[in-house]
């Protein structure tokens, strides 16, 4: 209303544009964003989680993670390492004896000899290691070479440390940078495929459109996982590489159909009629004139698919069809944590799960507030 | 308050805010009231706040963006509308006041019966049960003139034509007999011969039923033909107010006797139309109207030279129909005429009839099914793409809509340059830029524009944009399909004018496709009536308009309203 009224008394007070440079419509966007503070926050927790990667995949920060500096398990430093103190002597004292346990003799004789040979390693069960004296020559052969892994074992660290003595924040760190490129260079891919699909058949229409029509709904008609695993199964090797296409290959559908859609309603605009009757080109109506008018769909499904695919990496990466061993991702730490948390060593689940859950949803808000900000319609 | 006022409105002002800290005021301070048994009629361009004025009237102003100010009032029966609850509000909505939209494609909901819709009002207003709700529906819709009414009581608003389901409306709107009844803009989307018949109903019914009327529009010619009083309003305020011969014959305010002239009309043809904002600064300067009393000859004598020969235009569109089979709807058939250099072809006909088909297949936008269009001895529909290439710059349209027309990603540069670009007009980028400075300033356009977007600009502005588009390609021939149909009155006038101004200068030929018999009769040679794609009558303007000779010629011009001299 207020756009009308003012555009009136513009044509009619002798035409005059006020001056200045005039402002896009992605600076339109822009300034609209910018004046939602909720999509500022979360734009720069995104921002931050970028910069966390860029500087881990450049080797700034978390190069070292794969080192064992603390003791297995170790629990966050908040905790303090009294509790592994309390949980060692109550180690110690071993549970009262069970009559009718069959296994009650073999028990007692393994209790009695450690005590015996004086040896000083009792695992978390309370049963000693057995083989706690060979590992001992092992190590002390090993400080002879100079291979000493870590010299000292930390008994705590700031967030803990897993099974092996990596630090959790590292850990989350490398395991942010495999799972942030998964996502990203995985939506970019399947919006690539689905943009591309999506235009030639809602433009062509007819012929074309039923052929990647029928293509779609076998695609689509195949339960997800299974198509996953098939895919993976085609593939036959395991790394990054592999899950960002077995998450692009499957993913295209959604932008497929939404780009098409648009495409459809696009192609019978007057802008487009126009376009033809100076004589543009099949590809010029589609990716120079149609394509910035979808270009906010196309966005919006990125950034959509980037959670979607955060989290299915993770889902892959549980199935054993993620990362390869040696590489981490939130998705494998999860892996390790079930594990664990029967243990009660709850810092590694809750390390990926906060990092995931905060990434997550400052990346959605954003996506909410990008497509409010591009939609034309909302102006 | 005085007994024969129904509603009065007191300064009434109403705000929208456009962001956090900023509104902008669209009614500023308006006050007018409705008497019984009468129709006053608000007449203003867009933006004027005519329908703001209504809705807040109804209550139905977007509560989370809008804003009426504390001192406005408006009282209905003495009662004071704006005090009443939201409850009481909406008991009274519906039954004592009630409206009707502009679009009755859009204001009935699809997915019901318009029984059930007509239903719905008489039960919740009235208390009546199903079955006394029916029988009224059906009382109520052979009141609006619905043939055959007991079985279109369960017909869905898209079994029905345009004009049907604005008598549908209607009958909504006069179920629970209202005692004012608002008309927002109820006949801007009909035909003309559909909106004499909504008029001469909602008329009928208005005495029928002693009702009030508040009938919203910009066409002042309407105006004439069923109101009683008059308002004028422009940006916000009322211009002037009075009786409606008072308002025809002695119109007071400069606004109100600009919009009376930039009008064109059926009786006369200006040498060029007079614009609001010229007409309004000539008083202010000098006192007194003046208005060109030079009139254009206009017609053909039949020794002209032939741009277009078009024989035998037909388009058919195919539904398939069962599993093979297909039907046949013919859009087109057998069209022929000849176009004259530098002439202008225009051609009308109701919603449906084809015109707009005729000019679309001219431009390849469609394939033609039939027929031939001679262009320089080739026959341009039969031709492969890539022969049709270099016709295709020779040939352009203007759309109706310069708000869809126009990509609204591209800067008018963007814009302007890319048909040039494509057919390698000028040597290069900056002798393209240059060539499309000097096209902004033939169309009255700021250089300013140059780095503009569409959105930046009003309607009448982008459709300059979109002729200067077409210019770039130097046609012969312009098609102009509606293309100030979606234009208020006096930024019609200003582009009739450059078109008019374009066609002396460049020498183009138009065919100009319209609804509008007064706009066609103004700039138009020849005139070709069509309906339901076949060509009724073909002849030179002033003789079509003077002697009719078919039927329908004869029905479509009777219907054109014309104001208090009728």
């Amino acid at each position: 209303m207020s756009t009308s009224i003012s555009t009136n008394s513009m044509n009619s007070s002798n035409q005059t544009v006020s001056p200045g440079v005039s402002p896009g419509l992605w600076a339109l966007a822009w300034r609209r964003l910018r004046a939602d503070k909720i999509a500022m926050l979360a734009m720069s927790v995104v921002a931050a989680f970028l910069v966390v990667l860029v500087l881990s995949a450049s080797g700034l920060i978390a190069s070292d993670w794969e080192q064992e500096i603390a003791m297995s398990y170790a629990p966050p430093g908040f905790i303090g390492a009294d509790a592994v103190k309390t949980e060692a002597i109550k180690a110690e004292a071993p549970p009262p004896e069970n009559p009718l346990d069959p296994l009650a003799d073999v028990l007692r004789e393994l209790r009695k000899t450690p005590g015996n040979q004086q040896s000083p390693s009792v695992n978390e069960y309370g049963v000693p290691d057995p083989l706690a004296t060979e590992m001992k020559e092992i190590y002390s052969e090993l400080a002879k070479k100079g291979k000493a892994v870590v010299a000292e074992r930390v008994p705590t660290l700031p967030f803990g440390a897993d099974k092996w003595g990596h630090d959790i924040i590292k850990k989350t760190i490398k395991g942010a940078e495999t799972s942030i490129v998964v996502g990203l260079v995985a939506a970019f891919l399947a919006t690539l495929l689905g943009t591309l699909f999506g235009a030639i058949s809602g433009y062509f229409g007819g012929r074309v459109d039923d052929l990647f029509n029928w293509f779609y709904s076998i695609f689509t008609s195949i339960p997800y996982l299974l198509l996953i695993l098939s895919v993976a199964a085609v593939l036959q090797q395991k790394g990054v590489t592999t899950i960002i296409l077995i998450l692009a290959f499957t993913g295209w559908t959604g932008p497929f159909r939404l780009i098409r859609a648009e495409y459809m309603k696009h192609k019978n605009r007057e802008y487009v009629w126009a376009a033809d009757a100076i004589g543009a080109s099949h590809f010029r109506k589609m990716f120079i004139h149609i394509f910035p008018n979808v270009s906010h769909v196309a966005l919006v499904q990125v950034s959509i698919l980037v959670v979607g695919f955060i989290k299915s990496e993770v889902i892959l990466s549980f199935l054993g069809f993620g990362v390869p061993v040696g590489v981490v991702s939130w998705g494998s730490m999860l892996n390790e944590a079930q594990n664990e948390l029967i243990l009660g060593k709850w810092w590694q689940l809750v390390a990926a799960t906060a990092a995931m859950a905060v990434l997550v949803t400052a990346f959605s808000l954003f996506t909410d507030a990008l497509r409010d900000a591009l939609d034309p319609k909302l102006k | 308050m005085s007994q024969e006022s129904l509603l009065k409105v007191e300064n009434l002002r109403v705000s929208f805010r456009i962001n956090k800290k900023e509104s902008v005021e669209t009614v500023k301070g308006i006050s007018f009231d409705i008497p019984r048994n009468s129709t006053v009629a608000l007449v203003g361009e867009s933006g004027s706040g005519k329908s703001v004025s209504s809705l807040a009237i109804m209550g139905l102003l977007p509560p989370d963006t809008s804003s009426i100010a504390k001192e406005s009032k408006i009282t209905f029966e003495g009662r004071s509308l704006l005090d009443l609850s939201l409850a009481e509000r909406r008991q009274l909505c519906g039954k004592d006041i009630s409206m009707i939209f502009q679009e009755p494609m859009t204001s009935l909901n699809p997915v019901f019966t318009v029984g059930f819709q007509i239903g719905e009002v008489l039960q919740l207003h009235m208390g009546m049960n199903a079955k006394q709700a029916r029988a009224r529906s059906i009382a109520l819709l052979e009141e609006v003139g619905i043939p055959d009414p007991t079985n279109k009581i369960d017909a869905y608003p898209s079994q029905m034509s345009g004009g049907q389901q604005q008598r549908v409306m209607i009958a909504m709107a006069i179920a629970c007999e209202p005692k004012l009844l608002i008309a927002d803009e109820p006949t801007t989307a009909l035909d003309v011969t559909i909106q004499k018949q909504i008029i001469d109903l909602i008329e009928a019914l208005r005495v029928k039923h002693n009702m009030s009327v508040l009938f919203i529009t910009h066409d002042l010619a309407l105006v004439g033909e069923i109101a009683d009083k008059v308002i004028v309003m422009r940006s916000g305020e009322i211009r002037e107010a009075g009786d409606v011969k008072q308002i025809f014959q002695a119109p007071k305010d400069t606004y109100t006797q600009a919009l009376l002239h930039c009008r064109p009309s059926l009786d006369s043809r200006p040498w060029r139309l007079p614009v609001i904002a010229d007409f309004m600064s000539n008083i202010e300067k000098t006192g007194s109207i003046v208005i060109e009393h030079k009139e254009r000859p206009r017609g053909l004598n039949g020794d002209e030279d032939i741009v277009l020969d078009v024989r035998g235009l037909g388009k058919s569109f195919y539904t398939r129909e069962g599993f093979f089979g297909k039907k046949e709807f013919r859009a087109v058939e057998d069209v022929s005429f000849k176009l004259a250099r530098g002439k202008t072809l225009g051609v009308v006909g109701e919603s449906g009839s084809g015109k707009t088909t005729v000019g679309l297949t001219l431009m390849r936008l469609h394939q033609a099914t039939a027929g031939q269009a001679i262009f320089e001895g080739k026959d341009i529909l039969s031709m492969s793409n890539k022969d049709f290439m270099q016709y295709k710059r020779r040939i352009q349209i203007i759309f109706q809509n310069p708000y869809a027309s126009l990509n609204p990603r591209f800067t008018v540069g963007q814009i302007l340059m890319e048909p040039m670009q494509i057919h390698s007009i000028g040597a290069n980028d900056s002798e393209r830029a240059k060539m499309a400075y000097t096209l902004l300033e033939k169309v009255g356009l700021p250089a300013i524009a140059f780095h503009r977007y569409p959105h930046e600009f009003s309607g009448g502005q982008r459709q300059r944009i979109a002729i200067a588009r077409c210019l770039t390609m130097k046609p012969e021939i312009l098609i102009c399909d509606e293309s100030v149909s979606a234009l208020d009155v006096s930024v019609q006038a200003q582009v009739l004018n450059l078109l008019q101004d374009l066609q002396e200068e460049f020498g183009l030929s138009y065919i100009f496709i319209s609804h509008d018999l007064a706009v066609v009769k103004y700039i138009a040679d020849q005139v070709m009536v069509m309906n339901k794609g076949k060509v009724v009558e073909l002849a030179n303007s002033d003789e079509l308009y003077r002697n009719p000779t078919q039927a329908y010629t004869k029905t479509l011009l009777n219907a054109i309203p014309r104001g208090l001299h009728a």
